[in-house]
C-alpha cells in the first residue's frame, strides 16, 4: 500500500484521529523533560548567568519556524503535482502554527537580547530574517483568508508559497550582505566542536524533539479542522446549487 | 506583442496621471521626509540612499493593481487568454509597459531629487544605474503579485503586503549600491547581485504569473 | 471541426453540467438554450479553454477557436478603430480586415470616436466586430445579442450567416431567434449535473468522505 493513500482526506481523519492521542501525550511528556531538565537542572552559564536558559525555547521555536515553512512549501509543491487536497490543507494549517514559532522565537529573543547585548531589538542579519520570514507568514496567511473559492485558493497559496520561498531564501543572504550581526553562530551543528557543551545539549535535544512534535500535533490537530470546514463549504455549495 | 505594449502606453497616457502619479508621489515624499526629519544636511545625506530607494518602491506599488484589473474588468483578459499571444508574454509586456509608465520616469528623475536630499555628488550616478538596473525587478514582481490578486474585489492592501516582502533583496542592494556610491566605495558587488535579481525576475516570474492568471480566470 | 464527448463542466468547483455531446462541421451553428445559471456561460469557457473540463473531451483543431464573453473587453479611451487595430494585431490579420469590419457592422461612421462615447448597442457591436478579425473558423459567443436592437440583431445573423458559408461554425448562447435556418438549438435542460446522491458524479474530494 502506498504512502499516497494517506492522502485520501477519510482515511487520513481515521488515522489521524487514532494517532493524535500518542502524539499529544509524547509531546507534552518530551516539552515536560526537556524544560524541566533544562531550566531546573542545568548549572548557569559562567558568562550568560541563568539567562542562558531562554535557548530552551527559543533555538527550537526558531528552527521550527524555518521547518514550518520548508513543510508549507513541500505540501504546496504535493498540491501542486499530484491535486491532493489534504496536502493544500496542511500547508493551510502550519501556516499559523509557523507564524506563531516565529514570533516566539523573536520574543524569547528579544528577552534574551536584553541582558546580554543591552538591546530589545538589533537589526542583526538573523534578528531581520526572522522579522521578514514573519511577513512572510502574514501574507501567505492573508491570501488564504482573502480567497473564496478553496482549490483556487490553494492554487494561488501555492504559487505563492514557491515564489515567496525563493525570495525569502533571497531576503536571507542580503540581510547577510546588510549587516554583519551579534547574534552568536548555530547552537547545533554537527561538528561537535563548534556545538554549545553536553550539560546544555541533552536537554535541548529533547525540547527540540518535544517542539517538532507538537508542531505536528497541531497541525495534524489544525488540518483535521480545514478538512471539515472544507467539506460543510463543498456540501453548501452543492445545496445552493441544487435550489 | 508590440500592439499590446503600444495599447498598454496609449492608455495610461489617455487615462492620464498614468505618467505623471507615480513620479509625484516619489516628490511628495522626498519632500515630506525632511519636513519630518529635519533639514540638516549631513543627516539626509546619510539617509538619502534609503529614502530615494523606499520612494521608488512605494511609487512603484501605488500602480500596480491597475496592470491587471482593468482588463480583468472590461473582459479584456480573458480575451487575452483566448489569443494567439503566450499569456507569459502578456504578462512580460505588462510589466515593461508597467516600467515604461513608472520606473522610467523615476530613473530620470532621481538626479533632481538626490539633489534635494543632499545625496553627494559621487552617489549621482549610481543611484542612476541602481534605479535603471533594479525597477524592472520591480515592476515584474508587481507584475506578479498584481496577478495573484486580480480576482479579489478589494486586492490593493493585500497586494502590498504579498508584494513588499518579494521587494527586499531588491530594495537593500539597491540602496546598498548608493550607500556604497556615497561613501566611495566600490559598488560593484551590489550592482551584479542586482542585475541577477533583475534578470532572474524578468526570466522566470512571468511563468508564475502566467499561472497565477490562468488560476484567476478559471 | 469541433467535437464534445462526455463533457462535464464545473463552476466553483462543482458541476454544473455532465454528459454534453455535440460535433459542429463547417457551416453549423448551435444555439444552446437553457434558463439563467444552468451552465451556458460555463460551457462556453471551457470550449475556449479558459477552464479545464471536469470529464470528457473537447476535440477542435489548435488556435481555431475565437471566444466572445459577455464583456466586450473594449478599452473605453481608444477609438473605435484603435480598439479593433489592437485586436487586428493580436490575431495577425491586417488594417483591410478592420475597414471591413467596421463595414460589415455598420460602424465606420463611428470610426474615430472613443469607445466610451458609445451607446450600449454600439459597443456590442463593436465587441462583435472583433470576432471578424480573428480569423478563426469556430465561434463561441456568449449573448451577442444583449442591448443590440431589431436591425442591429439581423446585422450580425448577417455576419454570422456569412461566417458560416465561409466554411466557418459557431456556437452560440442565446435566448431569441436569430433566424438562421443552419442553426440547430441543443437545450441544455436535460444535461443538468445530478446531485451525488442522485446518481451524479462526484469530486475526488467528496468521494473520500462518501
Amino acid at each position: 500500500m502506498s504512502l499516497w493513500e494517506y492522502a485520501n482526506p477519510r482515511k487520513f481523519m481515521e488515522t489521524s484521529a487514532r494517532v493524535l492521542p500518542w502524539l499529544w501525550g509524547m509531546t507534552v511528556s518530551c516539552l515536560l523533560v526537556g524544560l524541566v531538565w533544562g531550566f531546573f537542572f542545568t548549572p548557569d552559564d559562567y558568562k550568560q548567568g541563568s539567562t542562558v536558559k531562554i535557548i530552551y525555547i527559543h533555538v527550537p521555536a526558531a528552527m521550527m519556524a524555518i521547518n514550518a515553512w520548508v513543510m508549507m512549501l513541500v505540501a504546496s509543491l504535493i498540491w501542486i503535482v499530484r491535486r491532493h487536497h489534504v496536502s493544500a490543507l496542511a500547508a493551510k494549517a502550519a501556516a499559523p502554527v509557523g507564524m506563531t514559532f516565529t514570533l516566539i522565537a523573536l520574543a524569547t529573543g528579544a528577552l534574551w537580547g536584553q541582558p546580554m547585548w543591552g538591546t530589545w531589538w538589533e537589526w542583526d542579519p538573523r534578528l531581520t530574517s526572522f522579522l521578514i520570514l514573519f511577513l512572510f507568514y502574514l501574507g501567505y496567511i492573508a491570501f488564504w483568508e482573502a480567497l473564496d473559492n478553496p482549490d483556487t485558493a490553494a492554487d494561488l497559496t501555492g504559487v505563492l508559497c514557491l515564489v515567496g520561498s525563493v525570495f525569502a531564501l533571497l531576503s536571507r543572504y542580503a540581510v547577510n550582505f546588510w549587516n554583519q550581526g551579534l547574534h552568536q553562530g548555530a547552537s547545533l551543528s554537527l561538528d561537535k566542536q563548534e556545538n554549545v557543551s553536553d550539560v546544555y545539549w541533552f536537554p535541548l535535544l529533547v525540547c527540540i524533539a518535544g517542539f517538532v512534535l507538537l508542531f505536528v500535533a497541531l497541525v495534524l490537530a489544525r488540518t483535521r479542522t480545514e478538512i471539515r470546514l472544507r467539506r460543510i463549504k463543498a456540501l453548501e455549495s452543492r445545496e445552493r446549487l441544487a435550489e | 506583442m508590440g500592439a499590446l505594449l503600444i495599447r498598454d502606453l496609449r492608455l495610461a497616457i489617455r487615462a492620464g496621471g498614468g505618467f505623471g502619479l507615480g513620479l509625484g508621489f516619489f516628490l511628495i515624499l522626498c519632500v515630506l521626509i525632511p519636513l519630518g526629519v529635519g533639514p540638516e544636511a549631513g543627516r539626509l545625506a546619510s539617509i538619502a540612499p534609503g529614502i530615494l530607494w523606499v520612494g521608488a518602491l512605494l511609487a512603484c506599488l501605488l500602480s500596480l493593481d491597475r496592470i491587471f484589473a482593468l482588463d480583468w474588468d472590461d473582459g479584456s483578459l480573458d480575451l487575452l487568454a483566448t489569443a494567439p499571444l503566450p499569456l507569459e508574454a502578456v504578462v512580460a509586456m505588462k510589466a515593461l509597459a508597467h516600467w515604461i509608465v513608472t520606473g522610467l520616469p523615476l530613473v530620470i528623475a532621481a538626479p533632481v531629487l538626490g539633489v534635494l536630499l543632499h545625496l553627494p555628488g559621487g552617489a549621482q550616478g549610481w543611484l542612476v544605474v541602481s534605479l535603471a538596473v533594479g525597477t524592472p525587478a520591480l515592476s515584474m514582481i508587481g507584475a506578479f503579485g498584481a496577478a495573484l490578486t486580480v480576482g479579489l474585489r478589494r486586492g490593493g492592501l493585500l497586494l502590498s503586503l504579498l508584494v513588499l516582502p518579494l521587494y527586499v533583496p531588491t530594495l537593500i542592494f539597491g540602496a546598498e549600491i548608493v550607500r556604497r556610491g556615497a561613501d566611495g566605495m566600490a559598488p560593484a558587488t551590489p550592482l551584479l547581485l542586482l542585475a541577477g535579481i533583475t534578470l532572474g525576475s524578468v526570466a522566470l516570474l512571468p511563468f508564475a504569473a502566467a499561472a497565477a492568471l490562468r488560476i484567476n480566470l478559471r | 471541426m469541433l467535437r464534445v464527448q462526455g463533457l462535464c463542466v464545473a463552476r466553483g468547483g462543482i458541476a454544473v453540467l455532465e454528459g454534453v455531446e455535440f460535433a459542429l462541421e463547417p457551416g453549423q451553428a448551435l444555439v444552446l438554450r437553457g434558463p439563467n445559471g444552468c451552465g451556458k456561460t460555463t460551457l462556453l469557457r471551457t470550449l475556449a479553454g479558459l477552464q479545464p473540463p471536469l470529464a470528457g473531451t473537447i476535440s477542435v483543431p489548435q488556435d481555431s477557436l475565437a471566444y466572445a464573453s459577455h464583456a466586450d473587453g473594449l478599452k473605453p479611451m481608444l477609438t473605435v478603430t484603435e480598439n479593433l487595430a489592437f485586436w487586428a494585431a493580436v490575431f495577425g490579420t491586417g488594417a483591410a480586415a478592420v475597414a471591413a469590419a467596421l463595414d460589415r457592422m455598420n460602424l465606420a461612421p463611428l470610426a474615430a470616436r472613443p469607445a466610451q462615447n458609445l451607446s450600449a448597442g454600439q459597443k456590442r457591436r463593436l465587441g462583435l466586430a472583433r470576432m471578424l478579425l480573428t480569423g478563426r473558423p469556430v465561434w463561441a459567443l456568449d449573448e451577442p445579442t444583449v442591448s443590440l436592437d431589431a436591425a442591429s440583431v439581423r446585422l450580425f445573423a448577417d455576419m454570422v450567416r456569412a461566417h458560416l458559408h465561409g466554411g466557418g461554425a459557431a456556437v452560440i448562447a442565446t435566448h431569441i431567434d436569430l433566424g438562421l435556418s443552419e442553426a440547430t438549438v441543443l437545450d441544455l435542460a436535460p444535461f443538468r449535473a445530478r446531485a451525488p446522491d442522485q446518481g451524479g458524479r462526484r469530486d475526488a474530494f467528496d468521494e473520500a468522505f462518501a
